[in-house]
Protein backbone atom coordinates (compact mmCIF):
# COMPACT_ATOMS: atom_id res chain seq x y z
CA UNK A 1 0.00 0.00 0.00
CA UNK A 2 1.27 3.33 -0.96
CA UNK A 3 0.51 6.04 1.82
CA UNK A 4 -0.58 9.41 1.95
CA UNK A 5 2.08 11.21 4.08
CA UNK A 6 -0.59 13.49 5.48
CA UNK A 7 -3.13 11.26 6.69
CA UNK A 8 -2.53 8.93 9.90
CA UNK A 9 -1.86 5.59 8.12
CA UNK A 10 -4.65 3.49 10.88
CA UNK A 11 -7.17 5.88 9.00
CA UNK A 12 -5.60 4.77 5.47
CA UNK A 13 -6.40 1.40 6.69
CA UNK A 14 -9.62 2.19 7.46
CA UNK A 15 -10.31 3.66 4.03
CA UNK A 16 -8.77 0.31 2.68
CA UNK A 17 -11.66 -1.57 4.57
CA UNK A 18 -13.94 1.10 3.50
CA UNK A 19 -13.04 0.27 -0.43
CA UNK A 20 -13.35 -3.73 0.12
CA UNK A 21 -17.29 -3.03 1.17
CA UNK A 22 -18.46 -0.61 -0.63
CA UNK A 23 -17.01 -2.72 -3.66
CA UNK A 24 -18.73 -6.02 -1.80
CA UNK A 25 -15.01 -7.70 -1.88
CA UNK A 26 -15.99 -8.00 1.72
CA UNK A 27 -19.78 -9.05 2.34
CA UNK A 28 -21.90 -8.33 5.38
CA UNK A 29 -21.43 -11.06 7.72
CA UNK A 30 -18.40 -12.64 6.36
CA UNK A 31 -15.10 -13.07 7.70
CA UNK A 32 -12.18 -10.34 7.22
CA UNK A 33 -8.55 -11.14 7.72
CA UNK A 34 -7.10 -10.97 11.00
CA UNK A 35 -5.51 -7.90 12.58
CA UNK A 36 -1.68 -10.08 11.74
CA UNK A 37 -2.82 -10.59 8.27
CA UNK A 38 -3.97 -7.06 7.48
CA UNK A 39 -0.78 -5.72 9.32
CA UNK A 40 1.18 -7.88 6.70
CA UNK A 41 -0.80 -7.23 3.65
CA UNK A 42 0.02 -3.33 4.21
CA UNK A 43 3.23 -3.92 6.17
CA UNK A 44 2.87 -1.98 8.94
CA UNK A 45 3.11 -2.31 12.87
CA UNK A 46 0.65 -4.80 13.85
CA UNK A 47 -0.41 -1.75 16.74
CA UNK A 48 -1.30 0.44 14.12
CA UNK A 49 -3.35 -1.94 12.52
CA UNK A 50 -5.16 -2.87 15.90
CA UNK A 51 -5.86 0.89 15.79
CA UNK A 52 -7.93 0.35 12.29
CA UNK A 53 -9.39 -2.82 13.63
CA UNK A 54 -10.97 -0.50 16.92
CA UNK A 55 -11.76 2.48 14.92
CA UNK A 56 -14.06 0.59 12.87
CA UNK A 57 -15.63 -1.47 15.74
CA UNK A 58 -16.77 1.65 17.25
CA UNK A 59 -18.37 2.79 13.97
CA UNK A 60 -19.83 -0.65 13.95
CA UNK A 61 -18.70 -1.66 10.68
CA UNK A 62 -17.29 -4.90 11.93
CA UNK A 63 -17.54 -6.63 15.31
CA UNK A 64 -15.52 -9.41 16.64
CA UNK A 65 -16.35 -13.08 17.21
CA UNK A 66 -14.32 -14.48 20.71
CA UNK A 67 -11.72 -16.81 18.99
CA UNK A 68 -13.09 -16.18 15.57
CA UNK A 69 -12.15 -13.47 14.41
CA UNK A 70 -13.77 -10.47 12.94
CA UNK A 71 -16.68 -9.59 10.52
CA UNK A 72 -18.21 -7.16 8.87
CA UNK A 73 -21.36 -5.93 10.48
CA UNK A 74 -25.31 -7.41 9.59
CA UNK A 75 -25.60 -3.68 8.37
CA UNK A 76 -21.82 -2.87 7.59
CA UNK A 77 -22.58 -1.86 4.03
CA UNK A 78 -25.25 0.49 4.69
CA UNK A 79 -22.63 1.80 7.75
CA UNK A 80 -19.83 2.47 5.37
CA UNK A 81 -22.61 3.95 3.04
CA UNK A 82 -23.31 6.37 5.32
CA UNK A 83 -19.84 8.07 6.44
CA UNK A 84 -18.56 7.73 3.04
CA UNK A 85 -21.99 9.96 1.53
CA UNK A 86 -21.35 12.29 4.90
CA UNK A 87 -17.85 12.45 4.08
CA UNK A 88 -18.14 13.36 0.38
CA UNK A 89 -20.71 16.62 1.16
CA UNK A 90 -19.14 17.63 3.88
CA UNK A 91 -15.16 17.27 2.83
CA UNK A 92 -15.05 16.88 -0.48
CA UNK A 93 -17.86 18.89 -1.87
CA UNK A 94 -17.14 22.23 -0.39
CA UNK A 95 -13.48 21.55 -2.04
CA UNK A 96 -14.96 21.20 -5.14
CA UNK A 97 -17.26 23.94 -5.09
CA UNK A 98 -14.38 26.22 -3.45
CA UNK A 99 -12.53 25.09 -6.68
CA UNK A 100 -15.40 25.74 -8.85
CA UNK A 101 -15.53 29.34 -8.03
CA UNK A 102 -11.78 30.47 -7.98
CA UNK A 103 -12.11 29.22 -11.54
CA UNK A 104 -14.61 30.41 -12.46
CA UNK A 105 -17.37 26.88 -13.57
CA UNK A 106 -20.83 27.45 -13.69
CA UNK A 107 -23.16 24.58 -12.44
CA UNK A 108 -24.99 23.75 -15.49
CA UNK A 109 -20.88 23.64 -17.22
CA UNK A 110 -20.51 20.76 -14.36
CA UNK A 111 -24.00 19.43 -15.18
CA UNK A 112 -22.82 19.12 -19.08
CA UNK A 113 -19.79 17.18 -17.82
CA UNK A 114 -20.98 14.62 -15.51
CA UNK A 115 -23.89 13.94 -18.41
CA UNK A 116 -21.09 13.56 -20.97
CA UNK A 117 -19.14 11.10 -18.63
CA UNK A 118 -22.27 9.46 -17.88
CA UNK A 119 -23.13 9.10 -21.02
CA UNK A 120 -19.40 7.37 -22.42
CA UNK A 121 -19.88 4.83 -19.53
CA UNK A 122 -22.51 3.41 -21.13
CA UNK B 1 12.28 -5.93 29.69
CA UNK B 2 15.47 -4.40 28.23
CA UNK B 3 16.85 -1.43 30.39
CA UNK B 4 19.85 0.99 30.09
CA UNK B 5 20.59 2.74 33.23
CA UNK B 6 23.06 5.39 33.39
CA UNK B 7 25.31 4.03 30.54
CA UNK B 8 28.51 5.72 29.34
CA UNK B 9 31.16 4.74 27.00
CA UNK B 10 34.26 6.07 24.80
CA UNK B 11 36.37 4.30 22.92
CA UNK B 12 40.13 4.51 24.03
CA UNK B 13 41.70 7.91 24.15
CA UNK B 14 38.51 9.32 21.78
CA UNK B 15 35.66 11.43 22.99
CA UNK B 16 32.74 9.68 24.87
CA UNK B 17 30.22 7.84 22.79
CA UNK B 18 27.70 7.56 25.35
CA UNK B 19 26.89 9.71 28.00
CA UNK B 20 24.93 8.63 30.59
CA UNK B 21 22.53 7.01 28.73
CA UNK B 22 18.83 6.05 30.15
CA UNK B 23 16.05 3.57 28.01
CA UNK B 24 13.57 1.16 28.59
CA UNK B 25 12.27 -1.24 25.73
CA UNK B 26 9.29 -2.94 26.37
CA UNK B 27 7.69 -5.55 24.59
CA UNK B 28 5.14 -5.25 21.90
CA UNK B 29 6.91 -2.44 19.90
CA UNK B 30 9.24 -1.90 16.93
CA UNK B 31 12.03 0.99 18.10
CA UNK B 32 13.54 3.21 16.00
CA UNK B 33 16.76 3.99 16.80
CA UNK B 34 18.11 7.04 14.89
CA UNK B 35 20.75 9.53 15.02
CA UNK B 36 23.85 10.80 12.61
CA UNK B 37 26.54 8.56 11.52
CA UNK B 38 29.09 7.81 14.93
CA UNK B 39 26.32 8.68 17.38
CA UNK B 40 26.99 5.20 18.85
CA UNK B 41 23.71 3.67 18.00
CA UNK B 42 26.11 0.49 16.60
CA UNK B 43 28.16 1.00 19.65
CA UNK B 44 24.48 0.89 22.13
CA UNK B 45 23.66 -2.23 20.31
CA UNK B 46 27.09 -4.30 21.00
CA UNK B 47 26.93 -3.11 24.37
CA UNK B 48 23.25 -4.18 24.92
CA UNK B 49 24.67 -7.88 23.45
CA UNK B 50 27.78 -7.89 25.84
CA UNK B 51 29.76 -7.19 22.91
CA UNK B 52 31.64 -4.20 24.45
CA UNK B 53 31.43 -3.08 27.90
CA UNK B 54 30.32 0.32 29.29
CA UNK B 55 33.03 2.44 31.39
CA UNK B 56 29.89 2.81 33.76
CA UNK B 57 26.10 2.09 34.19
CA UNK B 58 24.54 -1.09 32.98
CA UNK B 59 22.03 -2.69 30.44
CA UNK B 60 20.05 -5.49 31.67
CA UNK B 61 17.61 -8.15 30.41
CA UNK B 62 15.13 -8.86 32.47
CA UNK B 63 17.82 -8.26 35.16
CA UNK B 64 20.08 -10.21 33.49
CA UNK B 65 23.03 -8.00 33.02
CA UNK B 66 24.69 -7.90 29.67
CA UNK B 67 28.05 -7.41 30.82
CA UNK B 68 28.01 -11.10 32.34
CA UNK B 69 27.55 -12.45 29.20
CA UNK B 70 25.53 -15.53 30.52
CA UNK B 71 23.61 -17.96 28.67
CA UNK B 72 20.63 -17.12 30.78
CA UNK B 73 20.41 -13.64 29.26
CA UNK B 74 22.38 -14.42 25.56
CA UNK B 75 20.01 -17.34 24.67
CA UNK B 76 17.40 -14.01 24.50
CA UNK B 77 18.60 -11.68 22.54
CA UNK B 78 19.71 -11.69 18.53
CA UNK B 79 21.86 -8.76 16.96
CA UNK B 80 21.96 -8.80 12.95
CA UNK B 81 24.97 -6.41 12.56
CA UNK B 82 25.55 -3.76 9.79
CA UNK B 83 28.96 -5.26 9.00
CA UNK B 84 29.55 -8.99 9.65
CA UNK B 85 31.31 -12.46 8.51
CA UNK B 86 29.65 -15.28 7.77
CA UNK B 87 31.30 -18.82 7.90
CA UNK B 88 31.57 -20.60 4.71
CA UNK B 89 29.25 -23.09 5.45
CA UNK B 90 25.85 -23.94 4.08
CA UNK B 91 22.70 -22.00 4.92
CA UNK B 92 21.74 -25.83 6.39
CA UNK B 93 24.50 -26.33 8.20
CA UNK B 94 24.57 -22.59 9.46
CA UNK B 95 21.30 -23.07 11.38
CA UNK B 96 22.08 -26.50 12.36
CA UNK B 97 25.30 -25.46 14.30
CA UNK B 98 23.64 -21.88 15.33
CA UNK B 99 20.13 -22.44 16.17
CA UNK B 100 21.23 -24.81 19.69
CA UNK B 101 21.87 -21.86 21.36
CA UNK B 102 18.21 -20.25 21.17
CA UNK B 103 15.64 -22.12 23.09
CA UNK B 104 12.92 -20.75 21.36
CA UNK B 105 14.21 -20.87 17.98
CA UNK B 106 11.96 -22.21 14.53
CA UNK B 107 13.29 -24.24 12.15
CA UNK B 108 9.94 -24.34 10.18
CA UNK B 109 10.30 -20.52 10.54
CA UNK B 110 13.98 -20.11 9.61
CA UNK B 111 13.00 -22.33 6.18
CA UNK B 112 10.03 -20.63 5.76
CA UNK B 113 11.32 -17.15 5.63
CA UNK B 114 14.88 -18.65 3.05
CA UNK B 115 12.54 -19.47 0.97
CA UNK B 116 10.53 -16.39 0.84
CA UNK B 117 13.88 -14.68 0.57
CA UNK B 118 14.57 -16.72 -2.64
CA UNK B 119 17.51 -18.58 -0.93
CA UNK B 120 18.67 -22.58 -1.00
CA UNK B 121 19.32 -24.55 2.15
CA UNK B 122 22.36 -25.63 0.14
CA UNK B 123 23.83 -22.79 -1.11
CA UNK B 124 26.89 -22.05 0.74
CA UNK B 125 26.85 -18.70 2.62
CA UNK B 126 30.17 -17.06 1.43
CA UNK B 127 29.32 -17.66 -1.85
CA UNK B 128 26.44 -15.27 -1.63
CA UNK B 129 25.90 -11.89 -2.32
CA UNK B 130 25.76 -8.59 0.48
CA UNK B 131 22.18 -8.84 0.15
CA UNK B 132 21.82 -11.72 0.22
CA UNK B 133 23.91 -12.67 3.41
CA UNK B 134 21.95 -10.10 5.20
CA UNK B 135 18.86 -12.12 4.09
CA UNK B 136 20.28 -15.17 5.91
CA UNK B 137 20.99 -13.38 9.05
CA UNK B 138 17.89 -11.87 8.92
CA UNK B 139 15.86 -15.05 8.68
CA UNK B 140 17.83 -16.20 11.31
CA UNK B 141 17.33 -13.76 13.99
CA UNK B 142 13.42 -14.21 13.40
CA UNK B 143 13.76 -17.58 13.62
CA UNK B 144 15.63 -17.29 16.95
CA UNK B 145 12.48 -15.81 18.54
CA UNK B 146 14.08 -14.21 21.08
CA UNK B 147 12.85 -11.56 23.34
CA UNK B 148 14.92 -9.28 22.04
CA UNK B 149 15.33 -8.42 18.56
CA UNK B 150 18.04 -5.83 17.52
CA UNK B 151 18.41 -4.90 13.64
CA UNK B 152 21.62 -2.83 12.68
CA UNK B 153 20.63 -0.83 9.25
CA UNK B 154 18.78 -3.86 8.41
CA UNK B 155 17.71 -2.78 5.08
CA UNK B 156 20.80 -1.85 3.47
CA UNK B 157 21.96 -4.31 0.78
CA UNK B 158 18.08 -5.54 0.29
CA UNK B 159 17.09 -4.92 -2.87
CA UNK B 160 13.62 -2.88 -3.73
CA UNK B 161 11.19 -5.92 -3.67
CA UNK B 162 13.05 -7.46 -1.09
CA UNK B 163 12.64 -4.36 1.32
CA UNK B 164 8.85 -4.88 1.10
CA UNK B 165 9.16 -8.41 1.70
CA UNK B 166 11.35 -7.46 4.99
CA UNK B 167 8.63 -5.45 6.23
CA UNK B 168 5.70 -7.68 5.62
CA UNK B 169 8.23 -10.50 7.40
CA UNK B 170 8.60 -7.86 10.37
CA UNK B 171 4.88 -6.82 10.56
CA UNK B 172 4.02 -10.28 11.15
CA UNK B 173 6.32 -11.65 13.87
CA UNK B 174 6.25 -9.06 16.29
CA UNK B 175 3.70 -9.77 19.26
CA UNK B 176 2.96 -8.72 23.20
CA UNK B 177 6.22 -10.64 23.76
CA UNK B 178 9.04 -9.74 21.84
CA UNK B 179 10.27 -6.41 21.10
CA UNK B 180 12.47 -5.10 18.53
CA UNK B 181 15.03 -1.99 17.57
CA UNK B 182 15.86 -1.24 14.36
CA UNK B 183 18.62 1.10 13.60
CA UNK B 184 18.24 2.79 10.39
CA UNK B 185 19.41 6.03 8.24
CA UNK B 186 16.53 4.57 5.56
CA UNK B 187 13.38 5.89 7.50
CA UNK B 188 11.21 5.67 4.34
CA UNK B 189 12.28 2.09 3.89
CA UNK B 190 10.10 1.37 7.74
CA UNK B 191 8.09 4.55 9.01
CA UNK B 192 5.06 1.99 8.58
CA UNK B 193 6.57 -0.17 10.95
CA UNK B 194 8.03 1.98 13.81
CA UNK B 195 5.97 2.61 16.54
CA UNK B 196 8.09 4.41 19.16
CA UNK B 197 11.59 6.62 18.38
CA UNK B 198 14.48 7.37 20.04
CA UNK B 199 17.21 9.64 18.70
CA UNK B 200 20.93 10.01 19.92
CA UNK B 201 22.43 13.39 19.25
CA UNK B 202 26.04 14.34 20.79
CA UNK B 203 26.25 10.97 22.52
CA UNK B 204 22.71 11.41 24.40
CA UNK B 205 19.45 10.42 23.96
CA UNK B 206 17.41 13.55 23.09
CA UNK B 207 14.13 12.27 22.09
CA UNK B 208 12.55 8.72 23.70
CA UNK B 209 8.53 8.83 22.27
CA UNK B 210 5.74 6.65 21.54
CA UNK B 211 5.02 7.94 18.28
CA UNK B 212 1.11 7.66 19.29
CA UNK B 213 2.08 10.44 21.52
CA UNK B 214 3.96 12.35 19.08
CA UNK B 215 0.91 12.57 16.67
CA UNK B 216 -1.48 13.05 19.21
CA UNK B 217 0.58 16.36 20.32
CA UNK B 218 2.36 17.50 17.16
CA UNK B 219 1.00 18.50 13.32
CA UNK B 220 2.83 17.78 10.49
CA UNK B 221 2.13 19.53 7.09
CA UNK B 222 2.40 22.99 5.18
CA UNK B 223 1.24 25.36 7.39
CA UNK B 224 -0.90 28.49 6.35
CA UNK B 225 0.13 32.15 7.17
CA UNK B 226 -1.48 32.28 10.34
CA UNK B 227 0.33 29.26 11.81
CA UNK B 228 3.37 30.84 11.68
CA UNK B 229 4.63 32.14 15.61
CA UNK B 230 3.62 28.70 17.02
CA UNK B 231 5.98 26.80 14.03
CA UNK B 232 8.25 24.72 16.44
CA UNK B 233 10.50 24.01 12.92
CA UNK B 234 10.17 23.77 9.55
CA UNK B 235 11.97 22.96 6.27
CA UNK B 236 12.17 25.79 4.56
CA UNK B 237 10.44 29.30 5.09
CA UNK B 238 8.39 28.86 1.69
CA UNK B 239 5.49 26.68 1.59
CA UNK B 240 7.69 24.13 3.47
CA UNK B 241 6.83 21.56 5.47
CA UNK B 242 6.86 22.10 9.19
CA UNK B 243 5.97 20.51 12.60
CA UNK B 244 3.59 22.95 15.01
CA UNK B 245 1.39 21.58 17.78
CA UNK B 246 -1.44 19.86 17.17
CA UNK B 247 -3.93 22.28 19.39
CA UNK B 248 -7.17 21.04 18.00
CA UNK B 249 -6.43 19.89 14.22
CA UNK B 250 -6.56 16.63 12.64
CA UNK B 251 -4.40 14.11 13.28
CA UNK B 252 -1.63 14.06 10.55
CA UNK B 253 0.96 10.89 10.51
CA UNK B 254 4.40 11.77 11.80
CA UNK B 255 6.84 12.69 8.88
CA UNK B 256 9.85 11.09 10.74
CA UNK B 257 12.19 12.74 8.47
CA UNK B 258 10.78 16.17 9.52
CA UNK B 259 10.51 15.07 13.61
CA UNK B 260 14.38 13.58 13.06
CA UNK B 261 15.69 17.13 11.62
CA UNK B 262 13.51 18.79 13.60
CA UNK B 263 14.87 17.33 17.15
CA UNK B 264 18.47 17.92 16.34
CA UNK B 265 17.72 21.56 15.60
CA UNK B 266 14.95 22.19 18.39
CA UNK B 267 15.18 19.76 20.62
CA UNK B 268 14.29 21.83 23.69
CA UNK B 269 10.76 23.00 21.87
CA UNK B 270 10.28 19.70 20.90
CA UNK B 271 10.91 18.13 23.77
CA UNK B 272 9.02 20.52 26.19
CA UNK B 273 5.29 20.29 24.32
CA UNK B 274 5.73 16.21 24.49
CA UNK B 275 6.63 16.62 28.40
CA UNK B 276 4.08 19.03 29.00
CA UNK B 277 1.33 17.27 27.68
CA UNK B 278 2.33 14.15 29.10
CA UNK B 279 2.28 15.03 32.70
CA UNK B 280 -1.64 16.81 32.16
CA UNK B 281 -2.60 13.15 30.91
CA UNK B 282 -0.53 11.69 33.97
CA UNK B 283 1.20 9.20 31.63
Amino acid sequence: MDFDNSKPIYLQIVDFFYENILVKRWQEEERIPSVREVAMMVEVNPNTAIRAFNHLQDLEVIYNKRGIGYFVSSNGYTKVLEIKRKEFMEQLLPEVVKKMSLLGITFDELKNAYNQQENEKK
Amino acid sequence: MLTVRHLNFNYPSSRPVLKSINLDFRPGNIYGLFGKNGEGKSTLMKIMTGLLFPKTGDCTLDQVSAKKRSVLGLQHIFLVPEDFELPSLSIATFEKTQSPFYPEFSKEQFYTLIEEFKLYPTEVISKLSFGQKKKVLIAFGIATNTKVLLMDEPTNGLDIPSKSQFRKVMASTVDETKCVVISTHQVRDLHSLINHVVILDNARVVFDYALGIVSERLWFGKPSNSDEPSILYSESSFGGKAILPRMGNNETEVDLELLFNGVLSEPHKINTILKNTHDETGV
